[in-house]
């Protein structure tokens, strides 16, 4: 087996860029803090593309299935002989691909961060939490054991939490970056939760050992029953709500769109592209235990994903502020990844919603991020967020203008570009098992092909604007990204992942089914056209469609309250009914007592302390007294 | 062999010098001074022993004994505490008690 000993560098080499940047970014120069950073990624790059070239041409395969591969490992904490965690890289199919995404997702977000956050007050800071950010990412996809992805996933948190709080002056980011981390917090309990269930059911955190077929965890059927469904049943679902969380899933999905108050390009590679499909790489990493040891789990996550995909995407065609929108088309396709993984089989091509599943997620990750940093482009030359600002932006930034069309027929799913062959296969696991899930997915490629085109035309087309001063198109440092995840947009569709990404690491084959294809192209078409018709010249149509379906229209405009309703469930029943209460007595029965005792103490000891003088003459007379007074009470008193 | 002069004499003397020396232990502030109050407390035992031994055992010597045991103690404690006393004033400048309270906190 070849020797991938190196990978560890992939987490060395970033970690030591985060930890120079953030302890002496200060004393340097603005501009070579973010060429250090930049040149620790493009070495992370290189080793990771390496890593999946040798991987998947040959290194990784044994037998015609591509193995797991243990490069790295050490016992970092002993719980018991069977149980320990350990630190390590696990190289299969899907880490590579993950690190493959990764690595160029943040590479470029490195170059383009160069020309956008140029000047910013944090220059440094903000280099050395991305640096953070990919560390942590890189550590959470290479986890040889569920803890050592736990502890990374936290880690991915915290520099989601830093980041997006990075204008930390500005109160709406603060907020925003508190809300992220509380919600995906509060989801990585059920995470906790659920990998110690997990731990205890088959005393392992391994996951060579967990997704192992004849392994504990697949073969430990029966056991103690909750509720009607098995523990390991339970503990996969309370794992699962931890990717939700991350994964920004209905109901946890709140967090998402705040979080787009981060600088753009963080919302790019964090909040696009990497740690918010953790979640999938979650579900994908334990997929054989889902299908095997929890079916009902499974079920529930293929509901979830279509769910999500479909709330997602009513919410995106009535917002206005353009990373809003593309903060809930993520979650629409991250719901459709999701969603993949909850109807696919295992093995072969029964695996199709799987392979599909990865695919669209390495799809995803390049539209995505494209479409971020178009509209970071955007951003940068209008200075605005919301769309009902911009029109006619084509003639200005023409580059920007060309990458972002391409990313917008890309997410609706036009051959020959990316995002139709791995929708098409998602669709088509999808006929396969649900007729009903596949009908809402049906939908939501309709729905995502019009509010992309309803964004593209409302910037690039419509009206032309008076703008303060005339928009200007980015500098190389921001268009050069753009053109390279373009060509990656459109060309990653013609990977043979059927090949490579599959779940039991077996090649299988797999060809466009028309059937399923041609509609779904119909349908987004469909989408276009409506779009075309409603945002391609400015006209009254949206009004009027906007006002007769008013109630409909506000509901999703307001994102169904759900906030609200969190709102409502936090400050108006927990707050007041058992945080209140709770608190009082703290203040008054805990801290009262615990007052009482010093308050008691310290009187007495004031009233006492003028005794303890240090005048030995003091004390003598006290002695001399006391012995005068003795000497007569025994005389007199006691004959 | 009575001189005439009864026990309770002494002892009354001896009280009386007992407690001015007490008196003057507790309630001067000058090092010397308290130092010869315990001089007075000191010669008072003296005389103490030495009543007690002319009256009670006429025939025996250990109340001198004792007295000139005293006499010595005090002579050495004299000398030792004089010698404080003389470093105390090239510290301080002074040999009043209340202003050597260093150790105190």
């Amino acid at each position: 087996m070849a020797d991938f000993g190196y990978t560890v560098w992939i987490l060395i080499v970033p970690f030591v860029t985060f930890i120079v940047l953030g302890l002496f970014g200060m004393k340097l120069k603005a501009r070579i803090s973010g060429l250090t950073g930049t040149l620790g990624l493009a070495i992370v790059t290189v080793l990771s593309y390496a890593t999946a070239f040798r991987y998947f041409l040959g290194a990784g395969l044994a037998d015609g299935i591509y193995q797991k591969i243990i490069a790295f490992n050490s016992t970092w904490l002993t719980l018991t002989d069977r149980l320990h965690i350990d630190m390590g890289v696990l190289l299969d199919p899907i880490s590579v691909m993950m690190l493959v995404v990764i690595s160029t997702v943040s590479f470029m977000v490195h170059i383009y961060s160069l020309g956008y956050m140029k000047g910013e007050k944090g220059f440094e800071r903000y280099y050395s939490f991305l640096s953070l950010f990919t560390f942590s990412m890189m550590g959470l996809v290479v986890a040889t054991n569920i803890f050592q992805m736990y502890i990374f996933w936290e880690l991915v948190g915290i520099s989601s939490y830093l980041l997006i709080g990075f204008y930390y002056s500005r109160p709406s980011a603060v907020a925003a970056s508190k809300k992220a981390f509380i919600v995906t917090r509060f989801a990585d309990m059920g995470f906790l939760i659920g990998i110690l269930i997990l731990s205890f059911t088959t005393k392992t955190f391994d996951f060579v050992t967990l997704t192992d077929l004849n392994g504990p965890a697949i073969t430990s059927t029966g056991g103690a029953v909750f509720l009607g469904m098995s523990v390991m049943t339970w503990s996969m679902i309370l794992i699962f709500v931890g990717g939700a969380g991350k994964s920004a899933m209905f109901p946890l999905h709140i967090w998402l769109p705040d979080a787009m108050e981060g600088p753009t390009p963080v919302s790019a590679l964090i909040h696009a592209a990497t740690m918010v499909v953790a979640g999938v790489y979650l579900v994908a990493r334990m997929f054989p235990v889902y299908y095997f040891a929890a079916p009902e789990a499974l079920q529930i996550i293929a509901w979830v994903g279509a769910f999500s995909s479909l709330f997602a995407a009513v919410i995106a065609t009535t917002q206005t502020d353009i990373k809003r929108v593309l903060a809930y088309s993520t979650i629409s396709q991250i719901g459709y990844m999701i969603f993949s993984l909850g109807v696919s089989g295992y093995g072969g091509p029964e695996g199709l919603g799987f392979m599909a599943s990865n695919w669209h997620l390495f799809n995803h990750a390049m539209f995505k991020a494209l479409l971020f940093l178009g509209a970071g482009s955007v951003i940068h030359a209008v200075h605005s967020n919301y769309m009902t600002e911009m029109g006619g932006l084509r003639k200005h930034l023409p580059i920007t203008n060309i990458t972002f069309l391409i990313a917008c027929l890309t997410i609706a799913g036009l051959f020959p570009l990316s995002g139709f062959f791995s929708k098409d296969e998602i669709l088509t696991a999808a006929f396969h098992h649900d007729k009903v899930l596949f009908a809402i997915e049906y939908l939501v490629a309709g729905l995502t092909a019009f509010y992309m085109f309803r964004l593209y035309f409302s910037i690039f087309h419509g009206h032309d604007r008076q703008y303060d001063h005339t928009p200007h198109e980015s500098p190389a440092t921001m268009t050069v990204p753009l053109i390279i995840l373009a060509i990656g947009s459109v060309f990653s569709g013609l990977l043979p992942f059927n090949r490579l990404v599959t779940s039991d690491g077996a090649p299988f084959e797999s060809h466009i089914e028309w059937s399923v294809a041609g509609p779904s192209l119909i349908i987004a078409l469909t989408g276009i056209a409506i779009a075309w018709v409603m945002y391609r010249k400015e006209n009254t149509l949206p009004d009027r469609l906007a006002s007769t379906f008013k109630h409909s229209y506000k509901w999703a405009y307001n994102k169904f309250y759900i906030d609200e309703l969190y709102l409502f469930i936090t400050k108006k029943i927990i707050f007041r009914r058992i945080s209140q209460p709770v608190a009082w007595f703290d203040r008054h029965i805990v801290d009262g007592t615990m007052n009482g005792i010093a308050w008691v103490t310290q009187t007495v000891s004031n009233r006492i302390k003028g005794l303890q003088s240090g005048q030995l003459q003091q004390y003598g007379f006290v002695f001399v007294t006391g012995a005068v007074a003795l000497v007569l009470f025994f005389i007199y008193l006691i004959k | 062999m009575n001189s005439g002069i009864p026990l309770e004499y002494y002892l009354i003397v001896a009280t009386i010098m007992f407690f001015i020396g007490v008196y003057g232990f507790l309630t001067r502030r000058n090092l010397i001074t308290i130092l010869m109050s315990t001089e007075l407390i000191l010669n008072s035992v003296n005389i103490n022993f030495l009543a007690f031994n002319r009256f009670l055992f006429p025939g025996k010597l250990d109340g001198h004994f004792f007295g000139l045991f005293v006499i010595a103690v005090a002579a050495s404690e004299a000398a030792v505490a004089i010698a404080i006393i003389i470093n105390i004033y090239r510290r301080f400048t002074s040999i009043n008690v209340e202003n050597v309270n260093e150790l105190k906190y």
